[in-house]
Order: C-alpha cells, then structure tokens, then sequence
C-alpha cells in the first residue's frame, strides 16, 4: 500500500504522488514513513528529503527547512526551500555556509531567538554542503 | 471654430493615447493570468499551513503562557495597519482604495483613544500616505524594478513585524490589502496578523491526536512566523493579481473613451472641413458673377 505524499514550497506544489516510503529530516532525527504511520506533525531541519520506491530511492530532494504533517495515509512535506539534489551547486552552497558562519559569530549569545536562528541557518547550510559531497551524507 | 490643422493634430494625438492604453491592457490580461497562477500555486501550502496551526492553536487553548503572537500580549494599546498596495499607477481606484480604508482605520482608532502607525508595502501607498501622516509610518518596502514579489521579500517583511512586536513597538497587527474577488472587483479586506485567531474553547472539541515533534509550544514558535510570511505573500500575491486586473479595466475604459473622443473630433473635422469648402465655392461663384 503506497501513502501519498505532498511536497510544497510557499511558491508551488512540487510534487504529489503515491510513494512507497519517504525518509525525512526532521529536528530530532531521521524519521522513516511507511504507509500507516502515526499521526504526526514535525519541524524539519536542513538536510535531504529520500523518496522510495519499490526499495530504491527514486528521487532526492534538499529541504532547508520546514514542517512536515503525517497522518497514515498521507504526508504533507512544507519546505521553507526545496531543491532537487541534482540540482545543487557547490559554490553557492559553500557561499551561503560561509555567510551562515559569519552570521553566527556575529549573533549575540544573550539574544535567544538571534542565536537559534542563526544556528538553524548554519546547520541547514552545512547540511546543504553535506548533501553534495556524495557518500558524506549518506547512512 | 478650431482650424483644420489643430483639429487633425488633436485626432492624431488621442489616437496614439489610444494605441497606448490599448497596448497596455493586452499586457495587463497577459500579467494578470501569470499573477492568477502563482495565486493559485501559492494555494496548497497556505492551505496545510492553516490546518497545522489551527491543530496546534486548539491544543493552546487556555494556555496563559501560549506564545503572545497566537493570543497577543494582552494590550491593545498600539495598532499598526500594513498597508498592501501596488508599485505602479494606472489602474483605476485600486491605490486610492486602500489608502481611504486605511485613513478611515486610522481616524476611527485615534478617536477610540490608540495608537495608530503604518507600514506601507508598496510604493504607492507610500507615497500618498507619507503626506498626510508621515510621523506614522515606520517602515516601508516596495518592489520596483523586481520581477513582482517573492517569498523571501514577504519573510523579510514577516521577521520586521515580529521584531517590532516582540519589541514592544505595537500591540496589534492588521493586514490592509486588496483582496481579488474578480477581474471586476478587488475589494478591500483587513486580516489580523497579531495576534493571530483567539482559540476557542469550541476549537477544544476537534483537538488534534497528532504526535508532535519536539513539542507543542517550541513547534508554534516556529510556525507562527511562518504563518505571518505565508499570509503576507498570500496578500502580496492577491494585490498583484488585482492590480493587473484593475489595469486591465481602467486601460479598457481608456481605451473605449479615446475611440469616443476620436468619433467626436473625427464629426467636427469634417464638418469643418465641408464648411471651408463651401466658404471657398461661395466666393468662386460670388467672383464669377461680378465679372
């Protein structure tokens, strides 16, 4: 049995259709959806979106962040940006790594919100910079 | 009676207004169907985002320490009114529409004793608000010379906001934009943004069963910025949509009007032009009889 997934940007709906199983990012871990999963609404972190089918990943996606709603029959990935991960490039994903950085040291500590979203966007751009180097990211 | 030349010079002049305001309003409908679309792209995610939070708002109900941008910080002291309008003219009413709702906003909350301040998005509103209340403006943003507005302008506008509140600068957020009913009608519309919908104990009934990850609270705190750039580009995108179509209208009925006006002067030229020749015919015959 296939569960239905929906990927979207605030720009478009990317992708809609049946898949056998979807590995997602999410802020506490990989989280694997099989048809029947438990109802569950999660924040995502950067890292790679993995579509299976029939055992293979069909197709990979870089999500830099974002929520993802799953009930049991279906699963709603809401990317804040989304790129296939064919389609990254490494100079600029290096740029915006090296942006995150500056902006990470330059945030100060004290001011909680700065500082979470500043390091959300480090993580998210070194995860950016991971998923094209082939073999780093992967299990 | 104007004379034969001025006459042919005005005809000539309304004609390429004509061609103008004609070439306009194709441009217009073509622009107008593009901006429908991303509207209607833009759809899907707004949509799932709203299921999200209203899942998550009902399970904060009665919470006393539910984040202040879904229940507000318990004043009402200082409103600001973001004004949506677009970067361009010519198009009828659109631009002044909203700046007569949002001054009308403005006297009616001054007279119940707040704070009133303005954040125009959009140049126009911009520029017609900036005369008459330029210490109330805080902030402005437009988009000209930009392939219309993006997402990422939109969270840019959403984190000003939300710094501005967490700061104190305002109580109260209020949406002004033209909403796109049809290509007739954009109506003016006022959303609140801060806080966002009061839950109700009614919300209670329907709480969710959702597993959430990490948490309830730390989830919202995400969402609801989130939530606020999706809603601004949401009304970004229906301005645009309805400043397209409100050009298109206006260029139609310019249009309409010039090919009147031509019809006009057209009648008078001949007419004058008939009268002339009678003059001339009148004194030909006039000089042969006096030979």
């Amino acid at each position: 049995m296939p569960i239905a997934l929906e990927i979207i940007s605030p720009e478009k709906l990317l992708l809609a259709r049946d898949v056998d199983m979807v590995v997602i990012p999410g802020t506490e871990g990989d989280i694997g959806v099989l048809p029947g999963h438990s109802k569950l609404i999660t924040g995502l972190r950067g890292g790679l979106v993995d579509i299976y089918e029939k055992n293979q990943v069909t197709d990979r996606f870089f999500v830099s962040g974002g929520f993802a709603e799953i009930t049991e029959s279906r699963i709603a990935v809401l990317a804040d940006e989304i790129v296939p991960q064919a389609d990254l490039d490494a100079g600029k994903a290096a740029e915006a790594l090296a942006q995150a950085k500056a902006a990470y040291e330059a945030v100060n500590q004290n001011d909680t919100d700065a500082y979470r979203e500043a390091s959300d966007k480090l993580i998210s751009a070194q995860a950016m910079v991971d998923a094209i180097a082939p073999g780093k990211a992967e299990k | 009676m104007p004379s034969l030349k001025s006459l042919r010079n005005r005809i000539n002049s309304v004609k390429s207004t004509r061609k103008i305001t004609s070439a306009m309003k194709m441009v217009a409908a073509a622009k107008l169907r593009r901006a429908q679309a991303q509207a209607e792209a833009a759809r899907p995610y707004a949509c799932r985002m709203g299921e999200m939070l209203a899942a998550l708002a009902a399970s904060e109900a009665g919470n006393p320490n539910a984040s202040p941008l879904l229940v507000g910080n318990g004043k009402s002291q200082t409103h600001l009114l973001v004004a949506v309008t677009a970067d361009r003219g010519l198009a009828g009413a659109f631009n002044a529409n909203i700046v007569k709702t949002i001054r009308a906003k403005v006297k009616a909350l001054e007279a119940e004793g707040k704070t009133v301040k303005v954040f125009a998005l959009g140049r126009k509103g911009n520029d017609a608000l900036r005369l008459e209340m330029k210490d109330k403006i805080v902030g402005t943003k437009n988009f000209v010379g930009k392939k219309g507005a993006g997402f990422a302008d939109a969270e840019a506008v959403a984190l000003e906001l939300v710094r501005g509140f967490k700061a104190g600068e305002y109580d109260v957020v209020t949406l002004v934009y033209n909403h796109f009913q049809n290509v007739m009608v954009q109506k003016p519309t006022e959303q609140p943004l801060i806080p966002a919908a009061q839950p109700t104990a009614n919300d209670n009934e329907m709480e969710h069963n959702y597993e959430v990850e990490p948490d309830d609270g730390s989830l919202l705190e995400r969402l609801l910025p989130r939530n606020l750039a999706v809603q601004i580009y949401a009304a970004l995108l229906d301005n645009n949509a309805g400043f397209y179509a409100a050009q298109m209208t206006a260029m139609d009925s310019a249009t309409r009007n010039a090919g009147e006006m031509i019809k006009k002067l057209t009648l008078s030229y001949n007419r004058a032009r008939q009268a002339n020749i009678t003059t001339e015919l009148i004194e030909i015959i006039a000089g042969a009889q006096a030979v």
